[in-house]
């Protein structure tokens, strides 16, 4: 069986690219991409500590649908925020989008 | 009905009349005085059946009709109130019922019901006169309705409801209340035509002037209170034991028994309500109220209900006295009375004004009957306040039909002269017959005439007890006094209306309509008829073919009746001559007097005409001496020193004070503590706030950094903490 550090050694991974992406690109669909790269880490995360802790149970399985779902829902409303704000100005560049500052 | 329900309800229907026409009927005239006559014609059968019923009884004095309930609770007993029928109370309730029954329905023609709106009339003036145009096309002016004429009738009412009240009752203290609303309605009636000055000025003056005596009369009330902790005729006046015990009472006051001071201040109050010298001079002004209110409330009940109070509490006011020696307060009554009867018949010789002189003969004529109750002659006395109230009531009513007459004719004639004095007047007697004869019978009546007259009989009767009881000064006050009133009275019916008239108006004069001279016709039924009640036993001729009822039955109301005094001839004689010869004089004098010829007494007296004419300048005194120092207490002590100056300076000087501290609490705490510390707190946050300013870019991925870095720092701080800090 592979042992656990590797599972959580790829999540970091992953998570970290997930990080850098939301941070470092200016393309607000690319930050989404980015979040969307985090959540799985996570996922990853449960499911491994799942397997190895308490495969008897489901609810590791049942934590990472939840945010599956919330991924999912997440992403609905954040391109629908993206349509909008790019119909009216033109960009989607999260440099751009800087609306809320004092 | 029983009789004592039938005494509680006689004063309710004018009251009723009174607040229904204030509060409902008031715009419409017709109902309003339907109201106001319907009620003090139920009060008039009320008091007839009474008074039927009290004739009846056998010892009404022993018996009387009296009922009373508990009405203040005062401590661990109740105050009473009730109602009393006596003997004095059944005369004094018949010529009260009638002359107020008579003078309602006098009321309405003398306010020109059925009369058109006036052009230009306004409420609170007397109506001026409506145009109209006949059928020829003539345009004539007649008397106006008079614009509050629902108004009248509601006073009127109250009024009714006040003097009902006081000679029902059977304590000071509700004939207390009746006296009062009384004093009200008489100021509202005076200052009826309130948008007059004079009018205003009379009010105020008749309302002041008695106040003065009522305060008195009040202070009487309380300490016979106090004396004996009961307001009750029966209880208190009326009965020996507590009489005695007032007599032994000392005051410590002038050396009087409590008797006699609580019998003066109570005189005092009648002084102030029956006009007596030195409270007189409201009633001639009074004057200024619609002529049926001088006849009733300055005539015939009011100020006769002074009267009444006096002869009421006589017991009490002779309480002490033995073998003819007369108390302190009835010496202070024959005093006063006395006085009053000859100085304000002087005055009315000088007087032109029609109602003038009859009001001061009316001070003259309760003059009468105060003297004659300091004489003790108490029975001569109610006797004359019931003539006198019919023939006085009936002379008002007169001389308003005469006033009514010529304000027609000034009216139709257009021309300007004043409808009330008598130098204006003259032949009326062709233009106002029924106005005449009746006027004539009440002039004769307050004369004195001989025989036929009520006032003949009563006036008789004071003389002669005056001189029964030897009261010289008393006897030839009086007698002097009745020998000017009948000059006076001659004067009077010449100037007005014999001769020729003296002016267009008095020419185009008018009888009045039968609402005012019915009531003339009856009340001079009673001028003559009520004489004839109290013819003495003895009297030569005459005497005992009418038995003499009213000695018997008035007499009858104190404890021991006063005993019927000898006959004389010379009283008799004096009272022939005083009356004849001044109608004589009076005749002789006055009887051609052409238009615009002076009064033949202002050269007959001289100077002495003057000073009658400006009535002894007793207004200028009062004024000299009471106004203008009260006005001057008021303006410059009052007004100018003590509130301008002293109120007004402390207060200006707290005003000030406080400026100064609340200045330095401004400019050494407030500011800059509390200002101060505000004002750093907002400030601070102010800087703190521009300072933390820059970092809200609005750039999502910069606070994500920024979250991220600080995750970190304190990820590494719990870290370092955790592992090795402990």
């Amino acid at each position: 069986m592979i042992p656990i550090s590797w599972y959580l050694l790829f999540s970091a991974a992953l998570f970290s690219i997930g990080l850098y992406g939301v941070l470092a690109r200016k393309n607000a669909i690319a930050i989404l991409m980015g979040i969307e790269l985090m959540l799985n880490a996570v996922n990853v995360n449960l499911i491994a500590f799942w397997r190895y802790l308490s495969p008897e149970k489901i609810d590791g399985q049942a934590f990472a649908v939840i945010v599956f779902a919330t991924a999912a829902a997440e992403v609905a409303v954040g391109l629908a925020i993206f349509i909008s704000i790019y119909r009216r100005r033109h960009t989607v560049a999260a440099d751009e989008i800087d609306l809320l500052k004092w | 009905m029983s009789t004592e329900l039938l005494i509680w309800l006689i004063p309710l229907p004018p009251l009723l009349s009174f607040f229904l026409i204030i509060l409902l009927t008031n715009r419409n005239k017709g109902i309003s005085h339907t109201l106001a006559v319907g009620a003090a014609a139920l009060s008039w059968i009320g008091s007839m059946v009474v008074i039927y019923r009290a004739f009846q009884m056998e010892h009404l004095r022993a018996t009387p009709f009296a009922s009373s309930i508990p009405w203040l609770p005062t401590g661990i007993t109740w105050l009473r109130i009730g109602v009393l029928v006596d003997p004095l109370t059944a005369v004094t309730l018949f010529f009260v019922a009638w002359t107020i029954f008579m003078i309602f329905i006098y009321s309405v023609g003398y306010h020109n019901f059925g009369q058109p709106k006036g052009d230009h009339d306004k409420a609170g003036l007397p109506p001026h006169g409506a145009t109209i145009s006949d059928a020829h096309g003539h345009s004539h002016i007649i008397p106006s309705i008079e614009p509050m004429y629902s108004r009248f009738f509601a006073f009127l009412g109250l009024f009714a409801f006040g003097m009902y009240t006081l000679v029902v009752s059977d304590n000071l203290l509700t004939l207390f209340i009746g006296w009062e609303i009384m004093g009200l309605c008489s100021y509202l009636l005076i200052g009826f035509w309130y948008a007059k000055p004079s009018a205003r000025a009379a009010m105020i003056k008749a309302f002041i002037t008695t106040r003065v005596g009522d305060v008195f009369m009040l202070l009487g009330i309380a300490y016979l209170y106090a004396s004996t902790g009961s307001l009750n005729y029966r209880e208190t006046i009326y009965n020996p034991e507590v009489l005695h015990q007032l007599v032994q009472t000392p005051t410590g006051f002038l050396g009087l028994s409590a008797a006699a001071l609580i019998g003066i201040l109570l005189f005092i109050g009648t002084v102030g309500k029956s006009a007596q010298f030195p409270l007189h001079v409201w009633l001639p002004d009074a004057m200024e109220g619609p002529t049926p209110v001088s006849a009733m409330i300055h005539a015939a009940t009011m100020v006769s209900a002074g009267i009444y109070l006096v002869i009421r509490i006589y017991p009490l006011l002779a309480a002490g006295m033995e073998h003819g020696q007369l108390t302190p307060p009835m010496i202070m009554m024959a005093i006063i009375g006395g006085f009053s009867a000859l100085f304000a018949a002087t005055i009315a010789l000088a007087q032109n004004d029609i109602k003038r002189v009859l009001a001061y003969s009316t001070i003259s004529q309760l003059g009468y009957m105060i003297a004659a109750l300091g004489i003790g002659a108490y029975v001569a006395a109610t006797f004359h306040l019931i003539t006198h109230a019919f023939f006085k009531a009936l002379l008002f009513l007169g001389s308003g039909s005469v006033i009514h007459g010529m304000e027609h004719g000034v009216l139709h004639t257009g021309e300007h002269v004043d409808p009330q004095d008598m130098f204006n007047m003259g032949g009326l007697r062709k233009k106002m017959p029924i106005t005449f004869w009746t006027f004539l019978i009440g002039g004769l009546a307050l004369s004195g005439f001989p025989i036929i007259t009520a006032g003949f009989w009563s006036k008789d009767e004071i003389l002669a007890d005056a001189f029964a009881h030897q009261q010289w000064v008393t006897f030839f006050s009086l007698a002097f006094g009745a020998l000017i009133t009948a000059f006076y009275t001659m004067r009077q019916i010449s100037l007005t209306f014999l001769g020729e008239p003296r002016s267009k108006s008095a020419a185009h004069a008018k009888e009045t309509p039968w609402t005012m001279t019915v009531p003339l016709i009856i009340l001079a039924v009673f001028a003559i008829g009520a004489g004839w009640a109290g013819i003495p036993r003895d009297f030569p001729l005459i005497g005992g073919v009418i038995p003499n009822w009213f000695h018997e039955y008035v007499g009858h109301s104190l404890i021991e009746a006063p005993e019927t005094i000898q006959f004389n001839f010379i009283p008799l004689l004096t009272s022939l001559i005083v009356s004849i010869g001044g109608l004589g004089l009076g005749w002789i004098v006055y009887k051609q007097i052409g238009a615009g010829v002076p009064d033949p007494m202002q050269q007959l007296l001289g100077p002495v005409y003057k000073v009658l004419k400006n009535k002894y300048y007793v207004d200028e005194f009062y004024n000299k001496v009471f106004v203008q120092p009260a006005q001057w207490f008021a303006e410059t002590f009052t007004y100018l020193w003590i509130d301008r100056k002293v109120i007004d300076g402390f207060l200006h000087w707290i005003a000030y004070v406080a400026g100064i501290i609340g200045n330095a609490f401004r400019n050494y705490i407030d500011k800059p503590i509390v200002n101060g510390f505000g004002d750093w707190v907002a400030e601070t946050t102010k800087k703190l706030g521009s300072a933390l300013r820059p970092i809200q870019s609005g750039r999502i991925q910069q606070y994500m950094i920024l979250a991220l870095v600080s995750i970190a720092a304190f990820t590494a701080l719990f870290y370092y903490l955790l592992v090795y800090v402990r």
